[in-house]
């Protein structure tokens, strides 16, 4: 299955239009008075889920061009990966805003003394440089660097699931989830990764792929 | 006006938030987009089964009188502290009590008291609550997780049950052994806490007259997700001191092992007393939020005990709180 350059930008279209439904979910919630008895952590946590959620999906799409040879999905990546970027931010003014009111002294501690906030704050830390690099113009300035940069993207999604983990207080099933995903994502990569020689990987077109959008 | 409209789609019909998302994980694992696409979509779709305005009240409670121990604050209001609740018998997420308590018989109900007593018995809920006045106490309540609520709980000093128990003097400690029946309790079927919970006092904090057993809130019997048809309140503690649905209370003469310090004995302590300078080891207890303040509120600052430590702080007196906590 290859779809057209036409089909392509309405399928972007659908995915934008679709990426932005949970935070309408959350003014629709929120003008209904039902972000539930703790509206803060029901926006906390929801930006928090979603921003996984677009991490995860972005990291789905070298797996599925792995197991399926499909190439047309790394186009969309850029966009999941900016919305990961756009929730985190919605998820991170949470904390600070409704959260903690600016109240900086205590948010630097609770950033320090606490790892679940630290995990959490470095991915957020890490996953700035990736999107402001993610235009076009910085790729090509950047050249093969931008690639080694944006393997940061690896390190960020377990340092995300883990400040999911350490967030739980007993029941780790639901984190346990995203886990097993991004261990199944990472796992097919490496698999491929020790085939080496797979026909998979020589055929892989990602490089000029990311070249032209 | 806005009009909540009942949901068409029965609560029970609608997929539990951690099975859809195992299995939108899933599909997009399997690199079926669209559908996953699908699945999203119709999750972004499901407006919470359980609006707010929704919870059910119960039996209003004949006679009971107004406790000089109540503070004046704000009380959270009743659809709040009835569907936002930690009752992990009935599921882990705190909205899930409220879904799913209506399985919970609490009619009829005895309760056993055993141990260090001249006499093992049982009672009835209905004895119980003739076993003293009935009292509305009016009291903040502090939850671990770093929030709180006012609650206008009804109930009757503790001590009322334990001198009506009799303990001998070997009683040290009282148990607070909560029901945990799979058929009526869905989250009991899960390894989630060593079953069935339980709880504990020392005897001089039991007898202490802010310690209470509360069979009402806002002047009705307790809805089944807040404990029904009886807890204890336990005002200066964290809230998870207050074992819900008590069928077994049990005098000993050593400190019992609460089912939080079975799961994490580095993060919850017997004693459990609310101490914002005694940080839960992975976040801070210095502030909290009160529960329906809204959105745009900043949350306040907790209080030792809760903010009854000139009650309380003598029964701890020598002891290193950094340690007993």
């Amino acid at each position: 299955m290859q779809p057209s350059k036409k089909q392509i930008a309405w399928i972007k279209a659908g995915l934008f239009i679709l990426a932005l439904m949970p935070l309408a979910r959350l003014f629709w919630l929120g003008f209904h008075d039902d972000l539930s008895a703790n509206p803060v952590e029901f926006v906390e946590r929801s930006t928090g889920t979603w921003a996984l959620v677009c991490l995860l999906v972005t990291l789905s799409m070298t797996p599925i061009r792995l197991l399926t040879g499909m190439t047309w999905q790394i186009q969309l990546r850029r966009m999941t990966g900016l919305f990961m970027y756009f929730y985190a931010c919605l998820h991170f003014s949470t904390y600070i805003w409704l959260d903690h009111w600016f109240f900086w002294s205590e948010i630097t501690a609770d950033i320090v003394k606490h790892p679940y906030v630290l995990v959490g704050f470095s991915a957020f830390v890490l996953a700035t440089p990736l999107a402001i690099t993610s235009n076009r113009a910085m790729m090509l300035k950047l050249g093969a660097n931008w690639k080694k940069l944006h393997m940061l993207v690896y390190p960020i999604a377990i340092l995300a699931v883990l400040h999911f983990w350490w967030l739980v207080k007993k029941d780790i099933r639901e984190p346990l989830i995203y886990a097993l995903v991004l261990a199944l994502l990472l796992g097919t990569r490496l698999y491929y990764k020790k085939l080496g020689s797979s026909r998979a990987l020589r055929a892989a077109p990602e490089a000029q792929l990311n070249q032209q959008h | 006006m806005l009009i909540h409209k009942k949901p068409d789609v029965l609560p029970s019909e609608i997929t539990p938030p951690e099975v859809f998302e195992n299995r939108r994980q899933f599909l997009k694992a399997a690199g079926f987009g669209l559908a996953a696409t699908a699945a999203v979509t119709s999750g972004l779709l499901s407006i919470p089964a359980q609006a707010a305005s929704d919870v059910k009240h119960g039996q209003k409670i004949g006679r009971f009188t107004k406790s000089a121990y109540s503070t004046n604050e704000k009380l959270t209001p009743f659809n709040d502290v009835a569907s936002y609740n930690n009752f992990y018998e009935f599921g882990t997420s705190k909205g899930d009590p409220v879904q799913n308590a209506d399985t919970l018989k609490p009619r009829p109900w005895t309760v056993s008291i055993e141990g260090a007593v001249k006499k093992p018995k049982t009672i009835s809920i209905e004895d119980i609550f003739k076993l003293a006045p009935l009292e509305e106490r009016i009291y903040r309540m502090r939850c671990v997780e770093g929030w709180s609520m006012v609650i206008p709980w009804v109930g009757f000093p503790l001590s009322k049950l334990i001198n009506w128990a009799e303990p001998t003097g070997d009683a040290k400690y009282m148990e607070f052994i909560s029901l945990a029946d799979p058929m009526q309790m869905p989250g009991v079927r899960v390894p989630i806490l060593d079953w069935p919970y339980v709880e504990g006092l020392r005897m001089d904090e039991a007898m202490h007259p802010l310690a209470i057993m509360a069979v009402g809130l806002y002047g009705e019997v307790l809805p089944n997700q807040n404990g029904a048809p009886m807890r204890l309140v336990v005002p200066w503690k964290y809230g998870f001191k207050g074992a819900k649905s008590i069928v077994k209370i049990r005098f000993t003469d050593k400190m019992p092992q609460t089912a939080w310090m079975k799961a994490a004995a580095d993060e919850y302590g017997f004693y459990a007393n609310v101490n914002p300078d005694v940080p839960h080891p992975r976040w801070s207890q210095k502030t909290e939020r009160r529960i329906g303040s809204g959105l745009f509120s900043p949350r306040i600052k907790t209080q030792p005990f809760n903010g009854y430590a000139e009650q309380v702080a003598q029964l701890y007196t020598g002891m290193d709180l950094r340690r007993n906590f």
